[in-house]
């Protein structure tokens, strides 16, 4: 920590850690109940489950980002925040948005689209908090004469998702339209503009971790994000093959999300290679275990297993499907979950002194995590494969194949025990780290 | 070398051009001569039931266009394919559902129980109706009723 203000990043990490628990928890229920113990469906049937574990990851993978942008953008910057009260104004206005949504969800108050279940007034709420954050970040790099590519691909990043955010508040009548502006948000979102804000957090840790020189770690990040865009944009296409549009689709969308996996693969290398020419080594290598995991395990879920569905011959059996699920878990873990627990290791010591960096728990909690959703991905494509064969190939009835396949949710749930074992202790070392104080400045200097 | 001056100029023109295409291509494949998303069938009896089908989240355990959570049934094509099953009376069992007061349990995976008037219950039938009608580029026959592809199926619909 080198700005007293960067302590505001802490409380963005907080309120991420517990809204992370809370998605676990409704992942468990939703598990339970694929597997007949539903019991708790009178007050969460399986559809608020499920739009609370989407949206709370949404959330807390937003106040990640935030409270990433938080810490780095002065450090970039070399200034303080311009408002540090605006910032806890903005860390409580989110999470009330946050806790409004999900205890709506409870009663029935949603938008019933696929992640954007937000209700329309919250809506609003969100892009005013939203362009706070965005004020405060932008304005703080503007007023510095100091603007890195890494603080402006972040802050780019940042920006274009709160753009975005807007397609999805258009009203339509029709499903087939609605649809595909729904994929303008939830697909350039992640595999689009979040992409950058991952490289930008992936470069501020590969310069911190390293010592790789700045320029070069740069370079490459323009042509990593480069390749995200060049891909993505136009491998949104690949939710439109059967939606009801344009065959067009099948042949773009086809195309370019086939070459999605190249930007994954190029920040996979990045990552892996940065760290072979560092010469400088850092203690902090649980940080370093989740900067290059992030960089490998958003490689395999993210650019692999989407590759494995993506074509156009074979996503007509997958489409709708619990391969689909597979894909996801696996994605969002290892591109966006894993660099902000990243970040969070790296910031965490410096924000509060406590130099934690040897600890076994820690060890322990990354290799929990990464094997028990490891196992949990592959308990989804097991069961994934298996629908598809029975449902979309024999034609057996959808029940009836949900029977034959819950076996693999009972490994789904043990592997999620073990996931959560892994999250708990991330979250043990977290609280040991105590709170942010301003004498971790002075350590620091 | 590349140096980091083309690779900014890579990554600001691959995002610009890819961009314009692709707005270039929503229009194409939006523009009614193009346009196969049974646009000019859409009544206001569909836009409601549209309205319902959001209002209660039903995609947060269906799939409707292979979109949902993939805790229940795939809803593209549900009035024909159940047609088949209940001799015509696909219609009256779905309305049948929705306005059941209690919980709708296939095989013990629980429902919610929506109680939902005849109206109501006839404005998501229409919605239904007007999704099966949807060209999707082959998906249809996939999760539909095409009893071509496996006979095996055939057999289940008509046992």
């Amino acid at each position: 920590m080198k700005y007293k203000s960067q302590k505001v990043a802490y409380w963005f990490f907080a309120l991420s850690m517990l809204l992370l628990v809370l998605q676990i928890t409704y992942g468990f229920i939703m598990g339970f109940a694929r597997i007949g113990f539903d019991n708790l469906h009178e007050f969460i049937p399986f559809n608020t489950a499920r739009a609370v574990h989407t949206n709370l990851l949404v959330v807390w993978l937003l106040s990640g980002f935030m409270g990433a942008a938080y810490y780095i953008i002065p450090e970039e910057a070399q200034r303080e925040l311009v408002s540090v009260k605006l910032a806890y104004v903005q860390l409580i206005s989110l999470a009330l948005v946050g806790v409004a949504a999900v205890v709506g969800f409870h009663f029935n108050i949603w938008e019933g689209r696929k992640f954007l279940e937000i209700p329309r007034p919250l809506d609003y709420l969100v892009v005013v908090n939203v362009l706070l954050f965005l004020g405060l970040i932008l304005t703080t790099l503007f007023k510095s004469k100091r603007r890195t590519t890494t603080s402006l691909v972040l802050s780019m990043g940042l920006l274009f998702a709160a753009l975005l955010y807007l397609p999805g508040m258009l009203p339509f009548d029709s499903q087939v339209t609605d649809s595909f502006f729904r994929w303008w948000v939830v697909h350039l979102w992640v595999e689009g503009v979040w992409e950058l804000i991952m490289g930008g957090i992936l470069s501020f840790l590969l310069i911190k971790l390293t010592g790789v020189d700045r320029e070069v770690i740069e370079k490459w990040l323009y042509v990593i994000v480069g390749l995200t865009f060049l891909s993505g944009v136009l491998g949104t296409g690949h939710h439109y093959y059967y939606i009801g549009v344009n065959k067009i689709w099948l042949v773009v969308g086809g195309i370019f999300s086939a070459l999605e996996p190249l930007a994954f693969l190029a920040m996979a290398l990045f990552a892996v290679n940065m760290y072979r020419k560092g010469e400088k080594k850092h203690p902090n290598k649980l940080a370093l275990y989740w900067t290059l995991g992030a960089a490998i395990v958003s490689f395999v879920g993210a650019g692999l297993l989407g590759f494995a569905h993506t074509l156009p011959q074979t996503n007509l059996y997958t489409h709708g499907t619990l391969v689909t699920a597979m894909h996801a878990h696996l994605a969002f873990w290892g591109a966006y979950a894993m660099i902000v627990l990243a970040i969070i290791s790296y910031a965490l010591p410096n924000l509060t002194g406590r130099k934690l960096y040897e600890s076994s728990r820690g060890r322990a909690a990354f290799w929990l995590a990464n094997i028990g959703m490891i196992g949990m991905t592959v308990a989804f494509g097991v069961a994934g494969v298996a629908q598809v064969y029975l449902e979309r190939k024999f034609k057996m009835d959808f029940m009836e194949v949900q029977k034959e396949i819950s076996i693999h949710f009972v490994v789904l749930i043990l592997c999620a025990i073990m996931f959560t074992t892994g999250i708990v202790l991330y979250i043990i070392d977290f609280y040991k780290h105590g709170k942010p104080t301003d004498e971790a400045l002075e350590i620091n200097n | 070398m590349l140096s980091k001056k083309q690779a900014r100029a890579f990554f600001l023109g691959g995002t610009l051009v890819t961009f314009l295409i692709f707005i270039g291509l929503t229009v194409y494949s939006l523009s009614a001569a193009t346009d196969q998303t049974n646009q000019e069938n859409l009544t206001a009896d569909v836009v409601r039931g549209k309205e319902i089908w959001e209002s209660n989240n039903c995609m947060g355990c269906h799939t409707i266009l292979g979109e949902g959570a993939y805790y229940a049934p795939e809803l593209t094509k549900v009035v024909d394919r159940l047609n088949l099953r209940y001799d015509g009376n696909g219609e009256e069992v779905i309305k049948s559902i929705l306005m059941s007061q209690g919980s709708w349990q296939p095989n013990g995976r629980k429902m919610v129980a929506y109680g939902m008037t005849d109206a109501e219950a006839t404005d998501v039938v229409a919605f239904f109706n007007w999704i099966g009608k949807i060209d999707l580029n082959g998906f249809g026959e996939v999760v539909g009723v095409d009893r071509k592809i496996s006979p095996l199926s055939k057999d289940k619909i008509n046992n």
